[in-house]
């Protein structure tokens, strides 16, 4: 199912004349409307009348978080106060927000981007969807919800958090369609069977649509095993729109990018060059359509890769695979770059332990250490320490030969690792210069 | 077979308290304590009135926490007592996890055991020894 077959069934060779259209509109509206760019674009000695199709996109500069900082709040806006109908905002934890305007028209667009990846998700008019992600500044909560209107599903807007009557809706309110954040979504599932729910059989819920952070195949299969469910990623960040940039379809083997709205490239971060169709590199987008907010070559600091070769469902727009990290959530770990998605995958290997964990980076002397701490699952016998050890022992030689980095592996009791109801905090390091 | 309540504890400062606390905090009686620990955890074996109750506190604060049946026999009194006690089982193919030895009120000795086969116990009966029932090491009443 489709919910624009017109756009999403769209040939490749009109896809991208749309976007080479849209890319030259572009140009021309940040360049007139937006000091940054123009001044950017002088700098870089390109006129808009340069760009003559997509093919021209790697003259133009690019555009960090630091300048959306630099602008704060509304220097990188492009409309007036009055064309701006709502603000999203991330946290300033380190530094200014970034703060993103919309149109109504952006608003728009975003539902049927979200809308898009909730009908490949099997959701119609019909479907009741329970948004479960925070609402409030951050996108998760009314991106999602607007996508759910946008369609004519019946929307329940319980934001994230109060586990029980998530469950209890989920329950009462036939919920078909959730959406949150993978960690929230494994302990809804966790809390569910420790209620004495069998949510796979009592819910009817038949899909998840999970973002704002990344899902190892492991976790997600935990996740459709415990909800009885299929498990959908979205992509999205708030600088460049929110959840709903890419999805995936029901055949799971990647997430389609709403190519008609973004114009994604892979680049190498260090050399900042395009990679080869395939490559791992650090994902940039540039918003074709957005009028309050937009954004010429943002570095997203997402790793991911463009999947070559048609899907099966028959949309033509371009595939990228899951995040596999961040370019800044790389681990050096004695000299060796790890991935917390890599953990995870060992990880979620091991039945006898949840999905929760935590990873702890020490010096000692001049050496990191590794630590893991991981949670048995209830059922596990674990009142014998010889198992205990055992469980032990194999989840280290799992991680040594996956990650070729010896990592202390500690079992921990379920108090002892935060549960999370939004973005789980999984690296704690502690290495010298680091806090 | 006789039910122990057995709780995961992080070998860090002040968890083994928490625990004893959650259990106390129910109004429930400890009879008796045994640690097994290794470097970084310990596995605490308790006998409380009210075990599946003292589980569940347990499992509401955090704590991986369960009830588990093990055998309960009343040592002979006499020198190798405890040895024919093992070699009985291991004569009946029974594995024996592990083990150990308490006095209820000073008066008898029990040899508390994990073992892999329930039907033991009707076969330590025909043999002659004394089983201990769950009444006589915890209360069940008011649970
Ligand atoms: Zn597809």
């Amino acid at each position: 199912m489709y919910y624009q077959p017109e756009i999403e069934t769209m040939s490749e060779e009109n896809l991208r004349d749309l976007q080479s259209e849209r890319l030259k509109e572009l140009v021309a509206y940040v360049y007139e409307r937006i000091p940054f760019y123009h001044q950017a674009f002088d700098e870089a000695g390109i006129s808009p009348e340069d760009i003559k199709s997509i093919d021209d996109i790697a003259r133009l500069p690019f555009t960090v978080k630091q300048d959306l900082r630099d602008g704060y709040p509304f220097k990188m806006f492009a409309v007036e106060n009055d064309e701006v109908v709502r603000i999203h905002s991330s946290s300033g934890t380190t530094g200014n927000a970034t703060v993103v305007g919309y149109t109504e028209q952006d608003l728009v667009n975003w539902g049927d981007c979200v809308a898009r990846a909730l009908v490949a998700a099997g959701a119609s008019t019909k479907s009741t969807v329970q948004v479960a992600y925070g609402y409030g500044l951050f996108t998760g909560g009314l991106g999602a919800h607007r996508g759910g209107e946008a369609i004519g599903c019946t929307v329940i807007p319980i934001s994230s958090g109060n586990t029980r009557r998530q469950i209890q809706l989920l329950d009462d309110f036939n919920t078909d369609i959730l959406c949150c954040t993978p960690s929230y979504a494994l302990h809804i599932a966790e809390s569910a069977l420790e209620e004495g729910y069998k949510p796979a059989d009592d819910l009817q819920v038949s899909a998840a649509v999970l973002g704002a952070e990344p899902c190892s195949e492991g976790m997600r299969n935990e996740i459709e095993e415990k909800l009885g469910l299929k498990v959908h990623d979205i992509y999205g960040l708030s600088e460049v729109m929110g959840p709903g940039v890419a999805w995936e379809c029901d055949k799971q083997q990647g997430l389609h990018v709403c190519d008609d709205h973004f114009l994604v490239e892979i680049i190498d971060p260090d050399t900042l060059e395009p990679v080869e169709d395939g490559q791992w590199g650090e994902a940039v987008f540039t918003t074709l359509t957005k009028q309050a907010s937009p954004l010429i070559r943002y570095r997203t600091r997402d790793i991911t890769r463009i999947i070559k070769g048609r899907c099966a469902c028959g949309r033509a727009l371009t595939r990228i695979d899951r995040i596999a990290g961040r370019t800044d959530d790389m681990l050096i770990i004695r000299g060796v770059n790890v991935f917390p998605s890599q953990i995870e995958e060992v990880i979620t290997q091991f039945e006898e332990i949840t999905a929760q964990y935590e990873i702890i980076l020490k010096s000692k002397g001049s050496l990191d250490h590794v630590e893991l701490h991981v949670e048995t699952v209830p059922d596990f016998p674990f009142d014998e320490v010889r198992k205990l050890e055992a469980l032990k022992k194999d989840i280290a030689r799992e991680l040594k030969s996956n990650l070729q980095v010896a990592v202390e592996v500690k079992i921990v009791e379920p108090k002892t690792i935060g549960r999370s109801e939004g973005k789980a905090k999984r690296i704690i390091d502690m290495r010298e210069g680091r806090q | 077979m006789i039910s122990q309540l057995t709780v995961f504890i992080e070998n860090r400062k002040g968890h083994l308290a928490q625990a004893c606390r959650v259990i106390a905090d129910e109004d429930i009686n400890m009879r008796a304590l045994f640690l097994a620990d290794t470097t970084d955890f310990g596995i605490a074996r308790i006998f409380c009135d009210c075990p599946e109750k003292a589980a569940e506190a347990l499992r509401g604060a955090g704590f991986r926490a369960k009830v588990i049946d093990v055998l309960g026999v009343r040592v002979p009194d006499r020198k190798g007592g405890l040895a024919e006690l093992l070699e009985f089982l291991d004569r009946e193919n029974v594995d024996v996890e592990y083990g150990y030895c308490f006095s209820i009120n000073e008066n008898f000795a029990i040899d508390v055991l994990k073992v892999n086969d329930a039907s033991i116990e009707l076969r330590l009966v025909e043999a002659g020894y004394a089983l201990v029932q769950s009444e006589e090491v915890y209360a069940l009443d008011d649970c």
